[in-house]
C-alpha cells in the first residue's frame, strides 16, 4: 500500500474504450500540477479489443517504479473486474460502471470502499457512448483530488484543435462525471497529492524518449523494420529527424536495416536502428561485420518476452547474452542498459557517442515495460549534451584505415576525401585493409578491436551504489528492475534490515572492480532479473569472484517492490 | 549517377586498377567483366575518390579489392542494403555494387526487389556464372537443370529464375545484359548504367572454367543475340518480351529498358524540404511537444 502522498490508480477495460486516453489525461494533468508521474500499461497483441490496463502512479516525490498494486481501481467492464477483483484488498477503492454497465460485482470485500458510477448510462444520455471515459475521469477527479484546473487545461489542449464543439462536449461529460462522483459521500482517505509549484518537465514514454535522445544526440541516418515493442522509436524519428535534415528509411527486413546503417555510417553519417529481440537475432551477422570492419553503429533493443516470437507485448530482460555475445567469432559489444525514461534520453546520446568514439557496434537495451511507460522527466536542454564525432584522418601522409595507434582507434576517411580511399571489410585484414591471415596479425587485430573500448569501465559514469557501509544484503539490478529495487531497499532499511543496491548501466565491458568492491561490503548478493536463466547473475559468476543468489521471474510482468522485500527476507 | 564522380577525370582504364593482384582463375569470364568496368569508369571520367564499390561474398564480390576507389567488402547477400545506406548518406557519390548470382539472387534475393522498386540511385553489376565458385561448385538460382554440380550429382531439381524479368517486374529503371566475352559491350552498358539516374541493373554472363563446364564461352556466344535495332527502351512490355528470350531460347544482349523516375534519395530529400528541415532546427520545439 502506498504512502499518503503517493497514489496508484488503475483503469482497465476493453481496448478502444478510451482506457489509454483516460490514463494519458490523468497523467498529464498531474504532471501539470507539479507532481511526479509514472505510468504502466498492458494491452493485448490484437489490433482491436481485448483487455487493456493503464496504471498511473502519482506522487509529490520521485517515483522509481509502477508500484506493487493499485490503491484505486476503476473498471470499465466486467472483464476488467474479473481480472482484477482478487486485488481488491482492504484499503483499496473500487470505482466501477454501475448501474448500466455490463456487470454487477460480487459482494464488495470487507475493507474495500466502492463507488459505483453509471458511466455508460451517463455517456449514452449525453449522446455518445464514446464519452464514457470522460465521465469516468470526472468521477475520479472529484473522488480523488485530481486537479480539476489542470485536467481542463489538458483537455483543452487536446480537443481545441478538433473544434470548440468537441471540446465542449468532452468538458460536459467531465462535469457530469464529477457530479456523479460528488454524489457519493467520500469515505476513504485516498487522494492525489495537492498541486505544487510546477516544474520544467516533459511527460514522455520510453520509446519516444529514445527517439528524442537520438535526435538530440546528432543522429543523421536511421533505418528500421517494424517490430513490437520498438516501432514507436521509428515513428518519433520519422516525424522529427527530417526537421534536422536527417533521413529515415523503413527497410524490407532487419538485416537490411542494419546493413543500411553500416553503409550510411561508412559514408560518414551518425547512424542507428531500433528493434526487439527477433530483429537483433537477424542483425547479429552484420553486427559482427561492424565489429570486424570497425564501423560505428548504434542499435536499440527494446526487449520483449522470448524466445522466438515469444510474448511480443510482454516485459522481459532476456537479451543480455544476445546483446553482448550474439554473433559468431569473438566479437563482444559495448552494451548499455537503461533504468528509466530519463536514461532513455541521456543514454541514447551516450550510446551514439560511444559508437562514434570507438568505431564499433553499441547496443542500448530497453524493455517492454519502459517502452510504453510514460514518466515525468526534467525537460532536456539540447545545449547540455556533448556530441562526439569520430576520429577522422587529417590527410597527411599515406592513409592506413586500420592503422595501429596508441589508443587503438584508427582515423576514418569519408568517401570523397582525396587519398583516403580504402576498403572496409569483414575479412581479417592488415592495417591497409587488404586480407591478411597471418596468425600474429589476427591476434593483434582482435586485441585492438576488443581493447579499444576496454577503458570504458573507468571512464563511463561509475555504477551507482545505493547505501553506505556494511550490509546484510546487496541487491544487484539492471534495466527497469533497478527502480523496483530502489524502493525495496528503502523499505528494507525502514524495517531495520541493512540493505544496499548496485545498479549497473554499462553492462559490457563489465566494471568488474566496481562489482567486487560492492560485494565486499555485503554478506549476501541477490540478483533479481526478469528472465529464466539469470543472465546477469551468469556474467557475474563468470567475470567476478562473487557468488550471487539469482532470483528470476519471467511471467511477462516486471517485479514489484514487495516481491524483492519478501525474497530478501527469505534468503537472509 | 553521381554529381561528384562523373566527368571529373581523364584516366586510362588501367589507372582504375588497384595494386592488388586479381585472384580469379585463368580463363574466368570475370577478367573480361573487370576490363569492361575499368573501361566504363575511364570513359565516364569517374573520379575514384568519389566512388564507392560495394560487394557481398563470392568470386565476383572480390572486385572491390581490384578497383581504385572507396569500397566495402560486406557479407554474403548484403551488398544491396549496405550500398543503399551509402547512397542515401552520400547522394553526391557514385555507388557501384559488384556481385554474383548466388549472392544477389539466393541469399540476397530478398533485397533486390526493394532496391528496384525504390529506385535506389546506384549501379548493380551482376556477374552470372551459374555456379557458386568460392565454395567449389554448387548450383545457383541461375544454374541450368542440366548442370551436374557438387550438390547436384544427378542434375538440379530447381528451375532457374529469369533475372531480367525479375528486375523489370520489380521496377528497375535501367536494365541491360551482356556477356563477359564482349568487354566493349559490357563497358558501354556499364557506362550507360552509371550515367543513369536511378537503379541500374547490368546482368553479365560469365564463364566459370573450373566448376561450370557446360556454360562455356562458346555456349554464351551462341546464346546471346543483340537487342533488335529499333527496340523501344521505354516500352516495358517490349522489354519483358525480349527478357523472356526468343523462340530458340536465345537471350538478349544490350539495353532493354530505361525509365526516368524519382529516386529514393530524391524522395527523402523532398520530405526534408516539406518540413523545412535544417541542421540548425531549434530542437526545443520538439521538446515542447511533450510538455504536459
Amino acid at each position: 500500500m502506498s504512502k499518503e502522498n503517493d497514489l496508484i490508480i488503475r483503469v482497465a477495460g476493453e481496448g478502444g474504450e478510451g482506457v489509454v486516453s483516460t490514463g494519458d489525461f490523468i497523467a498529464a494533468a498531474c504532471a501539470r500540477a507539479g507532481l511526479e508521474v509514472y505510468t504502466f500499461k498492458t494491452f493485448p497483441a490484437e489490433v482491436k479489443g481485448g483487455y487493456c490496463m493503464y496504471q498511473i502512479r502519482v506522487s509529490s516525490e520521485r517515483i522509481f517504479n509502477q508500484g506493487d498494486t493499485f490503491d484505486v481501481f476503476c473498471a470499465y467492464n466486467g472483464e476488467a473486474y474479473e481480472l482484477n477483483k482478487h486485488l481488491l484488498k482492504p484499503g483499496t477503492v473500487f470505482v466501477y460502471d454501475y448501474p448500466g454497465g455490463d456487470f454487477e460485482p460480487e459482494a464488495i470485500p470487507e475493507g474495500v470502499t466502492a463507488y459505483p458510477i453509471p458511466m455508460s448510462q451517463a455517456a449514452k444520455e449525453l449522446g455518445s457512448y464514446r464519452s464514457k471515459n470522460m465521465v469516468a475521469m470526472g468521477a475520479l477527479s472529484a473522488l480523488f483530488n485530481i486537479n480539476e484546473d489542470t485536467v481542463k487545461q489538458v483537455l483543452t489542449k487536446k480537443f481545441k484543435k478538433k473544434g470548440e464543439e468537441i471540446l465542449d462536449f468532452n468538458l460536459k461529460a467531465f462535469e457530469k462525471g464529477k457530479e456523479l462522483g460528488l454524489a457519493h459521500k467520500k469515505v476513504d482517505s485516498r487522494r492525489v497529492a495537492d498541486a505544487v509549484a510546477s516544474k520544467d518537465v516533459i511527460i514522455i514514454s520510453g520509446n519516444d524518449a529514445i527517439g528524442m535522445g537520438a535526435v538530440l544526440g546528432g543522429l543523421e541516418f536511421f533505418s528500421a523494420y517494424p517490430i513490437t515493442p520498438a516501432t514507436e522509436i521509428a515513428k518519433f524519428v520519422a516525424t522529427h529527424l527530417p526537421k534536422k535534415g536527417g533521413t529515415l528509411v523503413q527497410a524490407e527486413d532487419e538485416i537490411s536495416s542494419i546493413g543500411q546503417v553500416l553503409g550510411a555510417s561508412y559514408a560518414g553519417k551518425k547512424s542507428m536502428t531500433a528493434t526487439s529481440g527477433p530483429g537483433l537475432s537477424l542483425m547479429s551477422e552484420l553486427l559482427g561485420m561492424a565489429f570486424m570492419g570497425e564501423i560505428p553503429c548504434m542499435l536499440v533493443d527494446v526487449q520483449r518476452g522470448g524466445p522466438s516470437t515469444g510474448l511480443p507485448t510482454k516485459h522481459e530482460q532476456s537479451d543480455l547474452f544476445l546483446a553482448i555475445h550474439g554473433t559468431h567469432g569473438d566479437a563482444p559489444r559495448i552494451v548499455l542498459s537503461v533504468e528509466d525514461v530519463k536514461d532513455c534520453i541521456d543514454m541514447t546520446v551516450d550510446a551514439l557517442n560511444m559508437a562514434e568514439q570507438f568505431q564499433c557496434p553499441v547496443i542500448l537495451l530497453s524493455d517492454g515495460s519502459l517502452a510504453f511507460s510514460t514518466q515525468t522527466v526534467p525537460a532536456p536542454k539540447p545545449e547540455n549534451y556533448t556530441l562526439v564525432k569520430r576520429k577522422r584522418w587529417d590527410g597527411v601522409g599515406k592513409y592506413f584505415r586500420y592503422a595501429m595507434t596508441d589508443d587503438l582507434i584508427s582515423p576514418m576517411a569519408d568517401p570523397g576525401t582525396p587519398g583516403g580511399e580504402h576498403i572496409a571489410t569483414g575479412l581479417e585484414h592488415g592495417p591497409n585493409g587488404a586480407p591478411l591471415w597471418a596468425p600474429a596479425n589476427h591476434e593483434a587485430m582482435q586485441a585492438k578491436r576488443t581493447g579499444k573500448y576496454a577503458g570504458l569501465v573507468n571512464t563511463y559514469k561509475p555504477t551507482e551504489v545505493d547505501g553506505t557501509g556494511e550490509a546484510d544484503i546487496g541487491i544487484i539490478a539492471w534495466g527497469s528492475t533497478i527502480g523496483v529495487v530502489r524502493e525495496a531497499v528503502a523499505r528494507l532499511r525502514e524495517e531495520g534490515i541493512k540493505a544496499k543496491g548496485f545498479y549497473p548501466k554499462l553492462m559490457w565491458p563489465m566494471p568488474v572492480a566496481q562489482y567486487e568492491a560492492f560485494a565486499a561490503t555485503c554478506k549476501k548478493i541477490l540478483v533479481p532479473e526478469v528472465n529464466f536463466q539469470g543472465q546477469l547473475a551468469h556474467f557475474i559468476r563468470a567475470e567476478t569472484s562473487i557468488r550471487p543468489i539469482s532470483y528470476t521471474i519471467c511471467g511477462g510482468l516486471p517485479f514489484n517492490p514487495s516481491m524483492i522485500v519478501n525474497k530478501v527476507k527469505e534468503v537472509l | 549517377m553521381s554529381t561528384a564522380a562523373l566527368h571529373q577525370k581523364e584516366m586510362a582504364p588501367k589507372e582504375y586498377k588497384s595494386d592488388v593482384s586479381v585472384v580469379w582463375c585463368p580463363g574466368c569470364g570475370h577478367h573480361g567483366i573487370l576490363n569492361g568496368i575499368l573501361r566504363a569508369f575511364s570513359e565516364a571520367g569517374v573520379d575514384p575518390t568519389n566512388m564507392i564499390n560495394v560487394s557481398g561474398i563470392g568470386c565476383s564480390s572480390r572486385t572491390p579489392y581490384f578497383v581504385q576507389s572507396y569500397k566495402m567488402h560486406t557479407l554474403h547477400g548484403r551488398a544491396g542494403p549496405v550500398a543503399t545506406g551509402v547512397q542515401l548518406a552520400r547522394p553526391d557519390q557514385l555507388v557501384v555494387v559488384t556481385g554474383g548470382d548466388g549472392d544477389g539472387y539466393a541469399i540476397g534475393g530478398g533485397h533486390l526487389p526493394h532496391m528496384a522498386r525504390r529506385n535506389v540511385n546506384l549501379t548493380y553489376i551482376l556477374f552470372d556464372n551459374g555456379i557458386y565458385g568460392l565454395t567449389k561448385g554448387q548450383y545457383s538460382p541461375t544454374s541450368r537443370r542440366e548442370l551436374k554440380a557438387y550438390t547436384t550429382p544427378y542434375g538440379g531439381p530447381d528451375d532457374p529464375l529469369n533475372p531480367l524479368l525479375y528486375q523489370l517486374t520489380y521496377g528497375a529503371t535501367y536494365v541491360a545484359q551482356a556477356f563477359a566475352g564482349k568487354p566493349k559491350v559490357c563497358a558501354d552498358l556499364i557506362k550507360g548504367a552509371i550515367e543513369h539516374k536511378g537503379f541500374s541493373y547490368v546482368h553479365i554472363y560469365s564463364q566459370c572454367v573450373t566448376y561450370n563446364r557446360i556454360d562455356t564461352i562458346q555456349y554464351y556466344r551462341d546464346l546471346m543475340i543483340d537487342v533488335p535495332e529499333g527496340h523501344d527502351t521505354s516500352n516495358l512490355g517490349a522489354a519483358m518480351e525480349l527478357a523472356r528470350g526468343d523462340a530458340e531460347g536465345r537471350r538478349p544482349m544490350g539495353l532493354l529498358y530505361k525509365e526516368d523516375r524519382e529516386t529514393l534519395d530524391e524522395r527523402l530529400a523532398n520530405i526534408v524540404k516539406m518540413v523545412g528541415g535544417h541542421p540548425d532546427y531549434d530542437q526545443n520545439k520538439i521538446i515542447d511537444l511533450f510538455r504536459p
